[in-house]
């Protein structure tokens, strides 16, 4: 018994584009998987024609990837997603985790009020997917079933394709590839490229679960239960009364005999520890690698998401740093295609998104490390410090059962201009933008759905009256720069000022955030980051700062 | 001055946006140490780091202290 039906998507014959083959396209994006498919949204949204192939008809098949974090939520906001998203999906941001019998820790994943959107929602896979395939199709992205890429060759200024198809098999050209196909990625096998890292000896059954239950909207992580000795064991709400779990199983576990419904449902039965009816909606084994790829472009190719790295499952970093990728790579394909910056600007995407992977490899190989002990004695400390965290705080800290997914700040950013004012806070030139409550002519709104897709400006100010005809002279003449800025101004109670943006920061909550007082600006990227930061407005500095952002200094 | 039970780990220089960073930092670095050891060798070094810190912490009430919390429950 399932509670979803899987879609069958439309095959379309490639007669089209067998026509005077081979053809030339701007941009060809592999893979409509999550990550495939923002890559496809964001270029859209950006004017770019996109051609996506997918080698399949259908969506994600069983929930997959269940956990989609703040920041990913809101680069999906900026994609047109998150509210059928969020209102789907299983909003939470308590985790708690057990040792044995007793509660050892507990976090809370957005302690501060304030934020549009929670720390994670779970949704199943399949669900997002067919969200996103639906927003792209609206955007005019022209997605084709059933077509999988057998060779790819990168030339001087363009990549040749060849496409397999149930009507015969074609080639074409893209100026640009984006690389989407998922961990085993048969493009970066057919380009010869290589993904190093390490390989965990551990085996975990995950298995989909329907039934009635009212336990919260919590993660649970259980080390060493009673009900499953020895490993560990995590719970997680899914919609429709579908619940997540998954159990450590050990390297020497036989994945064929663990999958059997037969095997699979007396340990459901000693986890739930009564007789509540369920059912199997999908049970699946899985071992992980963490790894990446060195560099994450390859002349015209640019690989996003799990086909550049993959991690451990623990912290729910793989779709959601893919996601983070695209909103990167996206902005700055665009400015490239565009001729307004140099190729250099996507080496830039692979210096950054390597940079974050590796945070990303080493906070997941962190928790896998604690979760799965590889000796004796760092299973003694392991269970030393789940002792100690029952009473202590220090030792709660400790306790690593995933650290879930957060943006990585990319601090070493060659885009970023350092700081030459001295502020307070963590949102440093490279910095993930914190989200605030505003109020935009009279609406509650919230910071970061102002903010995105272009170059802008958040300029802090007493009062709308205090922005000067000068200021207003010069914010004109920056938004109408070949790479237009686009001036926002921020004061405590909103105001007008005609063609520019004034948002009220009613809370108070932006300028504490960002440590602004009257007179700061901050140049913000199309993807939300911080580019640089100043006490006061000074429009060659702005210009400068915009120039090294796009590798045109 | 009493046994410190709060986070309290850091690196001078080094910048933290979590508050995990720190002691997992530390965390990752203790049992690196132990690669490759076998359970005797892992034993000596443990004895040998715990007389290392003592004698960096230096006050043998604060010690005490430790010894008993770390007795408790064993």
């Amino acid at each position: 018994m399932g509670t979803y039906t899987y879609p069958k998507f439309p095959y379309s014959a490639p007669a089209d584009l067998q026509a005077d083959a081979p053809q030339r396209r701007p941009l060809i994006i592999v893979g409509a998987g999550p990550v495939g498919l923002a890559a496809a949204i964001d270029a859209r949204l950006k004017g770019l024609p996109v051609l996506v192939f997918d080698d399949d008809d259908t969506v994600s098949i069983g929930s997959r990837a269940v956990c989609y974090a703040k920041r990913a939520l809101e680069v999906l906001d900026r994609l047109g997603v998150g509210d059928p998203l969020c209102d789907k999906g299983v909003s939470w941001n308590v985790g708690r985790t057990f040792f044995r019998e007793k509660e050892v820790y507990r976090f809370d994943l957005v302690p501060d009020a304030g934020h549009k959107r929670p720390g994670m929602i779970n949704l199943q896979q399949y669900y997002l997917e067919e969200v996103m395939v639906a927003r792209a199709l609206e955007l005019g992205a022209d997605i084709r079933w059933r077509y999988k890429v057998v060779g790819v060759r990168n030339e001087p200024d363009h990549v040749s394709l060849r496409v397999d198809t149930p009507d015969g098999t074609f080639d074409i050209e893209a100026d640009w590839l984006i690389v989407a196909d998922g961990a085993r990625s048969p493009i970066r096998n057919l380009l010869g490229l290589e993904i190093e890292g390490r390989i965990f000896m551990d085996r975990f059954l995950i298995a989909d679960v329907i039934m009635k239950a009212d336990y919260p909207a919590e993660r649970w992580f259980w080390f060493d239960p009673p009900f499953h000795r020895n490993q560990s064991v995590l719970l997680h709400k899914q919609s429709d009364n579908v619940w997540r779990i998954d159990f450590q199983l050990g390297w020497d576990a036989d994945p064929e005999e663990e999958k059997k419904p037969e095997n699979v449902i007396p340990r459901l039965k000693a986890m739930l520890g009564d007789d509540r009816p369920f059912d199997l909606e999908w049970v699946s084994i899985y071992t992980f690698q963490c790894r990446r790829m060195k560099d994450f472009r390859a002349g015209r190719a640019l690989f996003v998401g799990d086909a550049a790295h993959q991690v451990s499952p623990f912290g729910a970093r793989g779709a959601n740093s893919g996601f983070q990728d695209t909103d990167e790579l996206i902005w700055k394909l665009q400015l490239v295609m565009d001729g307004k910056a140099p190729e250099a600007l996507l080496d830039t995407y692979s210096a950054d998104r390597t940079f974050a992977a590796d945070e990303n490899l080493m906070n997941s190989t962190r928790s896998t490390d604690f979760i799965t002990p590889k000796s004796r004695v760092s299973k003694v400390f392991r269970n030393a410090v789940l002792d100690l965290a029952q009473d202590h705080a220090f030792a709660r800290r400790l306790v690593n059962s995933g650290r879930l997914s957060v943006p990585a700040f990319l601090t070493k950013s060659a885009l970023n201009t350092p700081d030459s004012d001295s502020f307070a806070g963590d949102m440093v030139p490279g910095a993930p933008m914190d989200d605030a409550p505003i109020q935009r002519a009279g609406q509650d709104a919230w910071l970061l759905d102002q903010l995105g897709n272009r170059f802008q400006l958040l300029v802090f100010a007493d009062s709308a009256g205090a922005v000067d005809a000068a200021t207003l002279a010069q914010f004109k003449s920056l938004a109408g720069d070949a790479i237009a800025v686009e001036p926002v101004v921020v004061t405590p109670s909103g105001g007008q000022i005609d063609g520019v943006t004034v948002l009220a920061d009613s809370q108070g909550l932006v300028a504490r955030r960002y440590d602004a007082k009257p007179g700061t600006a901050y140049l913000v990227r199309p993807d939300q980051h911080v580019a640089a930061r100043w006490r006061a407005f000074d429009p060659p500095r702005v210009r400068a700062a915009v120039a090294r952002a796009t590798c045109n200094a | 001055m009493p046994l410190q039970l709060q986070p309290n780990l850091k690196e001078p220089g080094q910048r933290y946006f979590r508050e995990f960073s720190p002691g997992d930092d530390f965390y990752e670095a203790l049992i690196e140490t132990h690669r490759d050891l076998s359970d005797e060798q892992s034993e000596a070094l443990n004895a040998r780091l715990i007389l290392l810190l003592a004698n960096h912490i230096g006050d043998i009430a604060v010690l005490r202290e430790a010894l008993a919390l770390a007795r408790r429950n064993v």
